[in-house]
């Protein structure tokens, strides 16, 4: 029973912290038809800023819980500064290109972002830590259930995966902006005819993208030593989250870091040798079985 | 119409290649027995884009080629290379006959992911499968060549030559499946299938033959580079080891069956200079590299020969 209980809270956790890295993702693609694999990138850089900019706020004595807001300054620092310089300094010149080589601009991005975290902070773990090794992990306190001990942390994580969520999609269905969103990932020729202004559509879709996956490496940063090729490792994970969902879909993110989270935490707790296996496992059988993924609606033909 | 010089400059290149082997220094052939390989890999993946379609994963076979050498050598205790690399053509072959009756029918983003998701399966295997020696994989060494025993400085010699020749006759059958009927079927694939189902011919068929033949490429590549660098493991099937198949290919260009053989040349050149000089930004130099080609030679790096060629027929 306990191992049950275990096995749902780890997944949710995993689940939240996935979905905050990949509703990033599936945003971008939805709207701008890249997937991009730098978004790993964006993630290590994340995590990477929250390291040195945590470190410094307690380096300098002040209140451990100020770290927090530190780690949310590293995320809004990442997606203002890489987001626009990205996506106005590479990506505009190249709209319209087939999405595979979208693909691969992204992945030449992530060679350059992964030697450029190198060069920046170095090739050695680095940790999220107060000189009395006071962490914001450990700082919240632990919660209970069914006789097992959690970190408060983990409640942040799913707090801010469920708002993240919720402000996407109202955001989305319900503002102006959102609706007119919606008008340029349906046709974004007819939208443009329209008068919406795409390009800044675009730009405001990378930045708020980019700040997501930073979102997810600074809250990932106290929990784990941030090493480089941490991006890597994340970036494929939610590949098979988005693919699972449906490319593009909010609701197929939810759904798809939930299947993920608890494919995950169920193989460690029963089947740990099948860890990796069953995640990119369940990512194959949903390919198969519907190449859209779950979340996707009929595709109108174009021709 | 000009005649097709393609293979006597395959048989010229594999006959200089050969005759220098023994007087190059060893720096020299380990850069190019390691071209080779990736040349041969990325001879499959430039198969693959005439037909249309980029393959995320093809480092699952260019692993499972080496595991199959690896495994013939560690199981069998038959470690002779041409079984080994006869080995890693059969299982390669076998599994993507399988894996292709699925993946021939994605096109794009979704046959690199499907391709994606079974290369990382591979890689979720093995990393956990502790008798493969998980993460740290295991050595490999080839001791005899064709039942004859060889050791030592002519052993090293004879590696790099059996990596000349099956160099040689890839692109040669390769050059040659291109130029059939079957294999310009691919180009047309690209361009627009519904017509080519409207001709008569099963696009099917042709992707997923041409999907089997990339397989044992890679697969030949991965296992002739364990034998090489005398070492595999599970990196050899993560997704930044396909990622640099593609690469490679789109450095190259598709033209013909050198670009893939020069383009994994000059790759392998770049980095391992720039890992010399400067072993933090090696990667920052690669990418910076893919960008500009993508932008400014979409047609790969053989596009400069093919170029000059364009405007002499013009004029």
């Amino acid at each position: 029973m306990s191992q049950f209980v275990a096995v749902l809270v780890d997944g949710v956790v995993y689940a939240s912290w996935l979905f905050v890295i990949a509703v990033g993702l599936t945003l971008i693609y939805g709207v701008m038809k890249i997937l991009n694999i730098a978004h790993g990138s964006l993630y290590a850089l994340g995590a990477f800023s929250a390291v040195s900019l945590a470190g410094a706020w307690f380096s300098h004595g002040y209140a451990p819980m100020g770290s927090f807001a530190m780690l949310a300054l590293a995320a809004v620092l990442v997606g203002l500064v890489s987001g626009p310089i990205i996506e106005r300094g590479l990506l505009r010149f190249l709209y319209g290109k087939d999405e595979v080589v979208l693909v691969l601009v992204t992945y030449a991005l992530f060679l350059i972002l992964e030697d450029l975290i190198k060069l920046v902070w170095g090739v050695d773990p680095l940790f999220v830590q107060g000189p009395n090794g006071e962490t914001p992990y450990g700082l919240l306190g632990n919660f209970e259930i069914a006789g097992l001990t959690y970190p408060n942390y983990n409640l942040l994580l799913i707090g801010v995966a469920v708002v993240t969520g919720l402000v996407l999609a109202w955001s989305l269905n319900s503002t102006r902006s959102g609706k007119l969103l919606l008008a340029v990932i349906h046709d974004r020729e007819m939208s443009a005819a329209l008068g919406i202004n795409v390009s800044r559509t675009y730009f405001v879709t990378f930045t708020i993208g980019a700040f997501l996956a930073a979102v997810g490496g600074a809250l990932t940063a106290p929990t784990v030593s941030v090493v480089t090729g941490m991006g890597a490792e994340v970036i494929v994970m939610a590949f098979a989250v988005v693919v699972i969902g449906g490319l593009g879909s909010l609701p197929g993110a939810a759904l798809g870091a939930l299947i993920v989270g608890l494919v995950r935490a169920a193989a460690v707790h029963y089947a740990p040798e099948v860890e990796l296996f069953s995640i990119y496992f369940v990512m194959a059988a949903v390919l198969i079985a519907r190449p859209k993924g779950l979340f996707s609606g009929a595709e109108v033909r174009k021709i | 119409m000009k005649s097709d010089r393609t293979p006597l400059m395959l048989i010229v290149l594999v006959i200089v290649l050969l005759a220098a082997g023994p007087f190059l220094p060893s720096w020299m052939v380990s850069l190019l027995n390691v071209s080779m390989c990736y040349g041969i890999v990325v001879l499959g993946m430039m198969l693959l884009m005439r037909t249309g379609l980029v393959s995320f994963g093809h480092g699952l076979y260019y692993c499972l080629g080496a595991y199959a050498a690896g495994l013939i050598d560690q199981i069998w205790k038959m470690p002779d290379m041409l079984l080994m690399i006869a080995g890693a053509v059969v299982v390669t072959a076998v599994i993507s006959a399988i894996l292709g009756l699925l993946l021939a029918k994605y096109r794009e983003i979704f046959f690199a992911m499907l391709s994606l998701a079974f290369s990382m399966i591979l890689y979720g295997l093995l990393v956990k499968s502790a008798s493969l020696g998980s993460t740290d994989g295991f050595n490999v060494s080839a001791k005899t060549i064709g039942g004859a025993a060889i050791e030592g400085e002519a052993m090293r010699i004879g590696v790099y030559s059996v990596t000349v020749v099956v160099m040689g006759i890839a692109g040669f059958l390769l050059h040659r499946y291109l130029a059939s009927h079957r294999g310009r079927l691919a180009g047309a694939i690209k361009d627009n299938e519904l017509r080519v189902e409207y001709m008569g011919a099963s696009v099917f068929a042709t992707i997923h033959f041409n999907y089997v033949v990339s397989a044992v490429l890679a697969g030949v590549g991965g296992a002739l580079m364990a034998i090489n660098i005398g070492h595999i493991d599970p990196e050899m099937t993560y997704w930044p080891q396909s990622g640099e198949f593609v690469f490679i290919a789109i450095l190259s260009g598709t033209a013909s069956v050198f670009a893939p053989l020069g383009g994994a040349l000059v790759f392998e050149t770049v980095r391992s200079f720039a890992y010399e000089y400067s072993p933090n930004t090696w990667q920052m130099v690669l990418g910076i590299t893919m960008l500009v080609v993508m932008i400014f030679l979409p047609g790969g790096l053989w596009s400069l020969f093919t170029r000059g060629k364009a405007r002499e027929a013009a004029s």
